[in-house]
């Protein structure tokens, strides 16, 4: 049984990514309309929302320590609040300005914060060979830490899950792979891409345990996690959880979503996982209504400012874009 | 004997073990350094480049990996943003297109994306050349390939002397740096050989500053820019020249990126005239890099157009008549050279 006050947490985390990105959808099409250019508004380049998936995110996260480390996918801003990264410098930085993580040289697919020790890439399973390696890190370090891979269903047929989970298993690494499996990939449905109805079952071809959540719950995703991070911190080595897992939205803003039905896309809102969760824990008494707005009033406010601040802050020197490339 | 440079014993060492001894101090001096790659333990690497290491400083830190360049390579970049110093040893230099996607858009460009937040220290070590017929997957050079790639330095041995010293510039080095050794001028058994892959080198540690180049041979009447076993051809070529009265200079990239663009335009401001030779591609590579720095930079100097001598653009082949009649060798460049001088 999780403890109340992890409850609560962990409705709050998935709230604030929930209202992060509402505003991210709105500011994103700034300058956007009548006619969609990519590269215009305030916020350009392309934009990929979470929304759907913030079980995934909040439920491991919430099990995390310092120091502990988190890959994550084109896909981030869920993980990366959850994980704990500064709401203000990650807007600016995908504001572009010169305030952001990385001086407006990321953006919103290249967020790394040393603080966090947290990065993210826009190539499909490219972070699970860090995660590795930094597992590896901390295994030679003593540390004790652990490090968790987040990857996409559509990356569990790159070549880089396979090399990750192998050399994973094969050192016994402090190391935890989650898949989200949002069914999607930009437009490919999963039974058309994977041979295998779940990815965890791969783990037993890596003798490593598989866990599947089937059902996008944040509890469940907590409770497993935290046994393979138990296991992992236990100097047992490498575990995979899938997470079956729903994204709401297109996979970047601005795609008209051809390859899916608006009764399929319909039928997602209607199970959204933290309105469920929110119910439950009102129905349970561990919070009450108007507790339950404070924290949705709470996250609005808290992006409000972060919105604010990238909006005031200034862009970086044009000139600085030649700076920088070495240590 | 000593050397100047450091005060201090030198021994007569093969190229192999000079690259060795550099990782072996640096790895005694630093304990976040350590090694990882494919035959790198009891093999001690298939061009003996981790000879001995596994016998000193156990599994470790001295790791054989699987044949998994994506998961070893890309475990290299986690472990450095960790504080680890990690060397990672890419067999061939050939087999990038199996990680170059770790190697390019993920080391290289992490330092720069984060905003100078992170730092990516690591070295890939990776053997690189022909001549021996190993054909199209086993000889290239492709350092042109990643200089031409922002965010990695690109250091390239010719010699036992500075095969230590860079090496331990690159372990030292807060930046990824891409060490390549060229199989012929490791001093192996195995491979034909070559005197040059053998010489003193100082026992104690020192450093070959990146991204300078040497003057291997001084002379007025052309400059030869090179690299690697090509600097050991020019030399050659050089001796050749001598004797018809024609003085060359031989310079020494030692690395390409940063590349040392002065030492260019200052040779070829005294001599006048420019050959490239490089065991690289011809077309948009190395060659074209440093005559174009020689027309930039010293342009009104020039008595001829510069000449280059490169691998022509087509895939390696496996015979030996065929692979030796596209590779530049002593008496090649001796005659551009001389055709230069004489235009």
């Amino acid at each position: 049984m999780i403890d109340e006050d992890t409850q609560r947490e962990l409705l709050r985390q998935m709230i604030r990514a929930r209202v992060f990105e509402e505003a991210m959808a709105e500011v994103y099409m700034e300058g956007k309309t009548p006619a969609f250019d990519i590269a215009a508004g305030p916020v350009p380049g392309e934009m990929h929302l979470a929304a759907g998936q913030e079980p995934v995110a909040a439920g491991v996260c919430a099990n995390l320590r310092p120091g502990d480390a988190v890959t994550a996918t084109h896909r981030p801003h869920h993980i990366a609040l959850a994980h704990g990264m500064d709401m203000k410098k990650m807007t600016a930085e995908i504001f572009g300005k010169e305030t952001g993580l990385g001086h407006g040289k990321g953006g919103h697919m290249h967020l790394f914060d040393p603080e966090t020790h947290f990065g993210c890439s826009g190539i499909v399973a490219e972070g699970m060979p860090t995660a590795v390696g930094q597992a590896l890190a901390f295994k030679k370090q003593g540390k004790g830490n652990v490090a968790v891979a987040f990857f996409g269903e559509g990356a569990a047929n790159q070549g880089a899950f396979h090399e990750s989970l192998n050399l994973a298993a094969l050192w016994k690494l402090p190391v935890i792979f989650v898949c989200e499996d949002n069914a999607w990939a930009i437009s490919v449905p999963k039974d058309a891409a994977t041979a295998i109805g779940n990815n965890s079952d791969r783990a037993a071809a890596y003798g490593i345990p598989g866990a599947l959540v089937s059902d996008n719950d944040v509890t469940e995703v907590y409770e497993t996690a935290a046994v393979a991070l138990e296991r992992a911190r236990a100097g047992e080595g490498p575990s995979l959880i899938e997470v079956k897992t729903d994204r709401l939205l297109g996979h970047f803003q601005g795609d008209a979503q051809l390859y899916r039905t608006q009764e399929q896309i319909e039928e997602l809102e209607q199970r959204d996982a933290i309105r469920r969760y929110e119910q439950a824990l009102v129905e349970s008494e561990v919070l009450d209504s108007a507790e339950a707005l404070e924290i949705w009033n709470r996250a609005r406010a808290e992006v409000e400012e972060a919105i604010e601040f990238a909006r005031s802050s200034p862009y970086p020197a044009p000139e600085s874009a030649l700076t920088g490339v070495f240590a | 004997m000593t050397t100047a440079e450091t005060g201090s014993e030198t021994r007569l060492l093969t190229t192999s073990k000079a690259m060795v001894e550099a990782i072996a101090q640096e790895m005694e001096r630093d304990p976040s350094v350590f090694l990882m790659g494919e035959d790198v333990g009891v093999y001690g690497g298939i061009f003996s480049s981790t000879e001995g290491l596994l016998e000193r400083f156990g599994p470790e830190r001295i790791m054989d990996t699987p044949i998994s360049e994506t998961g070893f390579i890309g475990a290299a970049v986690g472990a450095a943003i960790e504080g680890m110093r990690p060397i990672a040893e890419l067999m061939f230099v050939d087999f990038f297109g199996v990680c170059m996607d770790q190697i390019y858009n993920h080391m290289a460009k992490i330092h720069y994306e984060s905003g100078g937040n992170l730092n990516v220290p690591m070295v890939i070590t990776t053997a690189m050349g022909g001549g021996y017929s190993d054909g199209a997957q086993h000889s290239q050079t492709l350092y042109g390939t990643f200089a031409h790639l922002p965010g990695m330095k690109i250091v390239i041995p010719s010699n036992p002397y500075d095969a230590k010293g860079l090496m331990t510039a690159a372990i030292q080095d807060d930046n990824p740096v891409l060490y390549f050794f060229h199989k012929g001028i490791m001093g192996l058994g195995w491979m034909t050989p070559n005197p040059r892959a053998t010489d003193h080198v100082p026992e104690a540690p020192y450093v070959v500053e990146i991204g300078k180049a040497d003057v291997k041979r001084s002379g007025s009447d052309v400059t030869i820019v090179t690299v690697s076993l090509m600097v050991h051809r020019a030399l050659d070529a050089a001796e050749a020249l001598a004797k018809d009265g024609i003085d060359a200079e031989v310079l020494d990239l030692r690395s390409l990126v940063p590349l040392d663009r002065e030492a260019i335009v200052d040779s070829v401001t005294r001599t006048g005239r420019l050959l490239v030779v490089d065991e690289d591609y011809q077309s948009f590579g190395m060659s074209g890099e440093v005559i174009t720095t020689a027309i930039e930079g010293a342009f009104d100097y020039l008595d001829a157009p510069p000449r280059r001598l490169a691998y022509p653009d087509v895939p390696i082949p496996y015979s030996n008549p065929l692979e030796q009649f596209c590779l530049p060798n002593a008496e090649s460049i001796a005659a551009v050279a001389r055709e230069l001088v004489n235009a």
